[in-house]
């Protein structure tokens, strides 16, 4: 019982952990890249921005991912769950 | 801890529940559609009109510009469709400044609903657009191998569409409240101003989207452009 609730909880502290340190990285290299091409063009500001946008929301995905994957087994945990109640029926 | 809203029940007699989503969802609706009902009773196309009237053509036109940008030339005929998503998914995301609301669009059956509608929507507009035989024919291009990767991007962009809003209001709203059973006052507030700013940033993410993947489907198959000339 005490393996599922360590595994569970390192695994969710671990994958959050790496699991952002990606996105975080190519969302700073896409913002710089759409500050570049504001600066040479400021007049296609609003398409530069738009996509900007979409593109850090794609990104931000597998951030968000992660982020699920670590909330289900920090508070929705199926296997917690089922182990709990074995122990309360005995 | 409370994930969602569906754990909020209300009512329930045998498979029929009214948890907190569907009386959320139900609030919304109403909202939407009587505010929209008294604004729209008079309308006038002088020069004074009602400052809600305003409001509502700003809205109006600024949704129908997106949608031209994106690439839909007549888009009287998707903002129906897009405009209701974004006001659906906006005024979810603004209502979290009442206390006691919980956006709806924090169960994943809420955006699982509105990813199917949108994964139904595309091919619906394609076929109006393109015809059967020439949408389908979208999924051979460019070259018939990609036919399983046409269909499975089709499955995997409608999943990610429902799990990216799920969890950017999910954690929204988890965030807030286990700060406000650490540190009351000052922070939760912080939090919940951050909270307003991604959910509309999602509800356009989710329309704007949902526009392109439209876009997509009903690009018209141009003439075959010129074979390049071998090197």
């Amino acid at each position: 019982m005490t393996t599922i609730a360590v595994a569970s909880i390192v695994t969710a502290g671990i994958t959050t952990g790496f699991g952002t340190m990606g996105p975080a990285l190519s969302e700073g290299k896409a913002v710089a890249s759409a500050l570049t091409s504001l600066a040479q063009q400021p007049d296609a500001s609003a398409t530069i921005t738009r996509t900007l946008f979409v593109g850090l929301a794609m990104i931000e995905s597998t951030a968000i991912y992660c982020f699920v994957i670590s909330m289900i087994l920090v508070f929705a945990n199926p296997f917690w769950n089922h182990v709990v109640t074995l122990g309360a029926g005995k | 801890m409370r994930l969602s809203p569906d754990q909020l029940i209300f009512w329930q007699h045998g498979f029929f529940v009214l948890n907190g989503t569907i009386m959320f969802t139900w609030a919304l609706m109403f909202v939407l559609v009587a505010g929209s009902w008294l604004i729209t009773r008079r309308l006038s196309t002088e020069q004074t009109r009602s400052r809600w009237q305003n409001l509502l053509e700003i809205v109006v036109t600024g949704i129908d510009k997106q949608i031209e940008e994106v690439g839909l030339p007549h888009p009287e005929k998707y903002i129906g469709f897009i405009g209701t998503l974004f006001l659906f998914v906006g005024l979810a995301a603004l209502c979290t400044v009442i206390p006691g609301y919980e956006p709806p669009t924090g169960s994943l059956s809420t955006t699982a609903a509105l990813a199917l509608c949108v994964f139904v929507a595309v091919p619906l507009f394609g076929i109006e657009q393109n015809g059967i035989a020439g949408y389908l024919k979208s999924y051979l291009a460019p070259t018939p191998l990609m036919l399983p990767f046409n269909i499975i991007s089709e499955l995997s962009r409608t999943l990610a569409l429902a799990v990216r809003l799920f969890g950017n209001m999910m954690s929204g709203a988890m965030i807030i409240a286990i700060l406000l059973t650490i540190t009351p006052f000052v922070f939760p507030i912080v939090m919940t101003a951050l909270g307003l700013l991604t959910g509309m940033v999602q509800a356009y993410i989710f329309s704007i989207l949902a526009a392109v993947y439209i876009a997509a489907a009903t690009r018209s198959r141009a003439a075959k452009p010129e074979p390049a000339p071998a090197t």
